[in-house]
């Protein structure tokens, strides 16, 4: 509770939006949460009313899967008049920090974010929502909660994201939260490794043939995929956009072993190998944010581990640290999008588990412990990652929040593996 | 004296055997092809068919047979320890006779497909399985066998040979893979 008024002063003291910060310890052992604190989550109430049931629902989950608030449901019978102003005292009895107010009127949604203690609207957005089972509809909500995160914490939440994954040979589609999934190739095929471009209208991915296969590129808009120069021949697999859009690297396997190329996929030319080794394996490039380094895993000292070098393949040297003999394969690595971060699996005892290496300081934290647990892939946000878990029984894709270590299931049929997430989508 | 007559008489006998089968071996081989091809074509006569047919269609079969053994060597699978791509020492005698034959076949070209167990990271199995028909590769080439006839591919994991999630399942999931792609329709024993 009194972490719930600090943070209601610092909003009430400061237009801005506060930074997502830790708390700092001071010197005499007080602690002064005067910020937006990332580990604790102020309590939300979405305000009933009439309409909008489809809205508020999916607005909910967003809020919730944001994990920046303890959503918390109004009690039966304890609505507030539906055209009234706030009963500001009714919430604070709820407890609740935030109230979400949606109000219709005609086709015009006005939604309001109140501060329950400061008894006043924070902010107020418009929205015309498309009617509801139109594909349209989830993407607006997602936006809305979006704002409502940037309102509170200075920073949008990620529910404008997809999630491309492979189930049973397709890369598939869906929505943050897991919903909205659709097909993105054909059936009969077998497509592996979907890596998004940073604008989030197309998607790379290897099509396995017979034990070979070029790097596709596929418009979500539609229309016949395109072949990436360099992969002709051969088997050609894990691409990875640069963070500018212009380049794909990506892994070719063939009678030189296995190594990264890089193709220009804006002009669809110029393919330059990057790293040379017979005997070697050199595998799932992932850039830097800045474009200027590459992290990929190597077997250059045996058990594949993860190295990194300049962007034209010069100046290798080994990322992730490890004992020779003793620390398990590493693989999957992805740079997170602030550059501060590295998330990748690593085998130990026996199972793959989620690891964050601390790119400047060098030092790993495990994520995950229950089941087999891999390739992480970050959301826009830096504190969210998708991965692959089989905890609960087969191969699903969860998210881990790595600020509270709230964990989700977000798939729940099938076999999903190798997801990658999206940046935010216009 | 009695003794050098026997022999000498043994002797005549063995050249004069010798001799004497030579012709005839030798326009045996020649109707097989040209036969084989008949024996399945639509035979209206139900009769049995007429005698001199019967060499040449057992010759048929008998090459048909070989070549059906000699593909089967060719053909069959190596495995791999866990994570490793080198040959087991148990796989070089398969190897071995897998060169011999394609060294006897010139004309033959084979496909290697590397494969990898389940467990490991799917992306990196992809190289995994890569190395591990390389491997093949290279020691046929070893062996004399020239590299352009030898193509390698890999599955990864994505093509397992046995379902289960147990030490069984995935030894058999860990091979190399080899298909004949060429030059496959009458093979010749090595010598």
């Amino acid at each position: 509770m009194r972490r719930a008024l600090a943070l209601l002063v610092a909003l009430a003291g400061n237009a801005a939006p506060a930074a997502a910060q830790d708390s700092v310890p001071q010197p005499g052992g007080v602690r002064l949460t005067l910020r937006y604190d990332p580990g604790n989550r102020p309590s939300l109430v979405i305000v009933p009313g009439a309409g909008l049931d489809s809205v508020r629902a999916i607005l909910k989950r967003d809020l919730d899967f944001s994990d920046r608030f303890e959503t918390i449901v109004q009690p039966d019978g304890a609505a507030a008049g539906p055209a009234g102003p706030l009963n500001y005292a009714l919430y604070r009895n709820f407890g609740a920090a935030f109230a979400l107010e949606l109000s219709q009127v005609g086709a015009q949604t006005t939604i309001r974010l109140h501060d329950v203690g400061g008894g006043k609207v924070l902010n107020t957005v418009e929205v015309r929502f498309a009617d509801a089972g139109d594909a349209a509809l989830r993407m607006q909500v997602h936006r809305a909660s979006d704002d409502v995160v940037r309102w509170v914490t200075g920073t949008p939440g990620v529910a404008t994201t997809r999630i491309a994954f492979v189930s049973g040979g397709r890369i598939m589609l869906m929505d943050f939260d897991g919903a909205a999934i659709t097909a993105l190739t054909p059936a009969g095929e077998t497509a592996l490794s979907p890596a998004w471009s940073p604008t989030g209208d197309r998607i790379a991915y290897t099509r396995l043939g017979e034990g070979r296969g070029p790097v596709l590129i596929r418009r979500l808009a539609g229309g016949a995929p395109q072949q990436v120069p360099g992969t002709e021949s051969a088997l050609n697999i894990t691409p990875m956009f640069s963070p500018d859009g212009q380049f794909l690297a990506y892994a070719q396997a063939g009678e030189q072993g296995t190594n990264i190329q890089v193709a220009n996929v804006s002009d669809m030319c110029c393919v330059q190998r990057l790293t040379a080794g017979r005997f070697a394996d050199n595998l799932s490039p992932t850039y830097a944010p800045d474009g200027q380094r590459i992290a990929f895993v190597s077997t250059r000292a045996g058990p594949p581990q993860i190295y990194v070098m300049e962007a034209n393949g010069t100046n290798a040297e080994l990322l992730v640290p490890f004992d020779y003999g003793v620390t398990g394969s590493s693989n999957g690595p992805e740079w997170s999008p602030d550059g501060v971060s590295l998330a990748f699996h690593r085998e130990v005892a026996g199972g793959p588990q989620i690891f964050v290496l601390d790119v400047a300081g060098r030092r790993l934290k495990q994520l995950s412990s229950s089941g087999r647990n891999e390739d992480p892939t970050w959301a826009p946000d830096g504190r969210h990652i998708a991965f692959v878990s089989d905890r609960t029984g087969q191969r699903q894709v969860w998210v881990i929040d790595i600020e509270t270590g709230r964990v989700r299931a977000i798939t729940t049929g099938g076999q999903a593996r190798l997801p990658a997430w999206s940046r935010r989508l216009p | 004296m009695t003794r050098f007559t026997l022999l000498a008489v043994g002797a005549f006998a063995f050249v004069a055997a010798c001799g004497g089968k030579k012709p005839a071996e030798t326009p045996a081989p020649e109707p097989t092809p040209t036969m084989a091809p008949a024996a399945p074509a639509p035979a209206p006569a139900p009769a049995p068919a007429p005698a001199p047919n019967d060499d040449a269609a057992a010759a048929a079969r008998m090459a048909a047979e070989r070549t059906r053994a000699l593909t089967a060597d060719l053909t069959a699978m190596i495995n791999f320890d866990f994570d490793r791509s080198d040959i087991m020492p148990g796989d070089k005698a398969n190897l071995d006779r897998k060169a011999a034959i394609l060294a006897a076949n010139p004309a033959t070209k084979i496909q290697v497909t590397g494969n990898a167990d389940e467990r490991g990271s799917a992306e990196y199995n992809l190289a995994l399985g890569n190395r591990r028909a390389l491997a093949a590769e290279q020691y046929l080439v070893g062996k004399g066998i020239d590299g352009g006839r030898i193509e390698t591919a890999s599955y990864g994991s994505e093509r397992p040979v046995a379902q289960g999630q147990n030490e069984a399942a995935w030894a058999q999931n860990r091979n190399d893979q080899f298909t004949l792609t060429a030059g496959g329709a009458n093979l010749v024993s090595p010598q």
